[in-house]
């Protein structure tokens, strides 16, 4: 019995000049865990504010369950020093209880932190909180941009051993980006490589293998997922758009899997 | 009532009572211009009020009034201009603020029938302050203080993170749209107390030093509100000792209170 978290329909975004989101089609079931791979600049951040509802979208249509809950954790949170925070105040600014809010921080493992300030937390930490804040809203689909940003590489692989068990505990969707590639292969269910369009899709083991994948990160890292260098057959010029060094076709002919 | 009557009958307690009231809502107020780093956009919107003088003067309105029309409809036009991205934020603002304080000084010069103490609308003229204003002040305070209990979760979380914000379904642009009518209403009332050129002070200056001392966001704004009636209880005592104008008296006694929390208290709490 799956159900149906969001779907999206033909989904683009464009802001000026070429589409940054092109004609995506997705959906996400209650305990997937799908996650996004992609060079920068391709669209990734901008496909999930449009999940999340925060991006408009040129068209297309997104679906999302009535009623669903979202938890939501951000790329970047800078918080402004001049704003004094406890990290017990921000959790509760969600509206909930002072025990729910303790209970999340200890599911992610930093109970410890909830009278510390916001301004005195270490990277890791503060994806933990931000993790926590997201769980004490008891979410039906939880969002994540690139969740490991700032770990250490110790941290890294906890913590997407933490959002998979999340996933069973609580029973929610999971979307999350990720550029830790070797990490992200053990810890989902689904992955998309996106480059604007979404060049292939599948499962883990598959997908390493298809040739639309191979272009977009390079025969070194599909080989070899331990070793991620992040090296691509293609860059970006200034303006953003695709260099191609491989036939002028690229990953265009691939069009949607 | 004869006690209330005999303090509103005298110019000085009417002046300390008017100062009281805005450091009231300048508190909470400037708090959020400092967490979301609005100095110079207060500063823009305050320029603009001269303006406002200007068109009140042209038009035979309440001079309050159209203070904050104009301050709303400048916010509203900077909302709007920084949407477009044609100009970065901060020299569209400064483009507006000097455009509309010379706009005014030239509108009020072509009406020679209208006498105006300017230098009491740039520096404030605290010590004119009649029952009219003070009902201004403590209508526009009330007024200003039940939005920002109403709003308060949404305003902080918007502040804090506004994505997160909208993910978790705040009204964010509304709740932008609130703060700045707030503004424009601080605006107008604190004319009167510190003028034009210092309205921006009295509203950063008690929220930077309440920082030194809070250590959640609600304590910063009490704090601050503490601060604030200091630095007019105190500028207005050096006005009425040292016969020194009284707006930029309460800006150097905010000033004091800064120097000094800052030198005590080195580190800041959390």
């Amino acid at each position: 019995m799956t159900e149906r978290l969001v779907t999206l329909s033909d989904v683009c975004v464009r802001f000026d000049g070429p589409p940054v989101v092109d004609h995506i089609n997705l959906t996400l079931n209650r305990g997937d865990i799908v996650t996004i791979i992609g060079p920068n600049g391709a669209g990734k951040t901008t496909l999930i504010k449009s999940v999340l509802g925060i991006q408009r979208i040129t068209s297309g249509t997104i679906w999302r369950k009535p009623e669903a809950r979202i938890g939501y954790v951000p790329q970047h949170l800078q918080l402004q020093p001049t704003l004094p925070l406890s990290v017990r105040r921000f959790l509760m600014l969600t509206g909930e209880s002072a025990d729910t809010c303790r209970q999340a921080l200890a599911q992610t493992g930093v109970d410890h932190l909830f009278e510390a300030s916001v301004h005195h937390l270490s990277g890791g930490e503060k994806q933990r909180v931000l993790l926590a804040r997201a769980l004490a809203r008891s979410p039906d689909l939880l969002v994540l941009d690139e969740p490991a940003q700032g770990v250490d590489i110790n941290g890294q692989a906890a913590l997407y051993d933490l959002i998979r068990a999340l996933r069973d505990r609580l029973n929610c969707g999971v979307i999350m980006i990720s550029h830790d590639l070797h990490l992200v292969m053990a810890a989902t269910d689904r992955v998309i490589c996106l480059n604007q369009h979404v060049c292939c899709s599948g499962y883990p083991a598959d997908i390493s293998t298809d040739p639309a994948f191979i272009e977009t990160f390079g025969q070194t890292v599909a080989e070899s997922l331990a070793v991620y260098h992040h090296h691509h057959n293609h860059r970006h010029d200034l303006h953003g758009d695709v260099v191609e060094s491989q036939p002028a076709e690229g990953c265009s002919h691939h069009g949607v899997h | 009532m004869a006690f209330i009557d005999a303090i509103l009958g005298d110019f000085f307690w009417r002046a300390l009572l008017g100062g009281l009231g805005v450091a009231l809502v300048a508190g909470p107020l400037g708090c959020f211009v400092v967490w979301r780093r609005m100095a110079y956009f207060g500063d823009t919107l305050a320029h603009s009020a001269l303006l406002g003088i200007a068109l009140g003067f042209l038009f035979q309105l309440p001079l309050n009034l159209a203070i904050a029309g104009t301050c709303v409809a400048l916010a509203l036009v900077l909302v709007v201009l920084a949407r477009s991205r044609t100009l970065a934020t901060d020299t569209l603002l400064g483009i507006l603020a000097h455009s509309a304080l010379a706009i005014g000084l030239v509108t009020l010069s072509f009406m020679p029938q209208v006498r105006v103490d300017l230098s009491g609308y740039l520096f404030g003229d605290l010590l004119a302050m009649s029952r009219n204003d003070l009902g201004w002040i403590y209508g526009g305070a009330t007024l200003i203080l039940i939005l920002l209990y109403r709003l308060w979760r949404g305003l902080l979380m918007a502040t804090i993170h506004e994505e997160l914000a909208r993910v978790e379904g705040f009204p964010v642009e509304r709740l932008r749209l609130a703060l700045m009518l707030m503004f424009s209403l601080v605006i107008a009332v604190a004319m009167k107390i510190v003028g034009v050129l210092l309205i921006t002070a009295l509203l950063i200056i008690p929220a930077a030093t309440a920082r030194r001392l809070a250590r959640t966001p609600e304590a910063m704004v009490l704090l601050a509100v503490v601060i604030g009636m200091l630095a007019v209880s105190g500028g207005l005592s050096l006005s009425w000792f040292a016969d020194s104008p009284a707006g930029p008296s309460v800006v150097v006694s905010a000033f004091a209170l800064f120097v000094l929390v800052y030198g005590v208290v080195r580190q800041p709490r959390t």
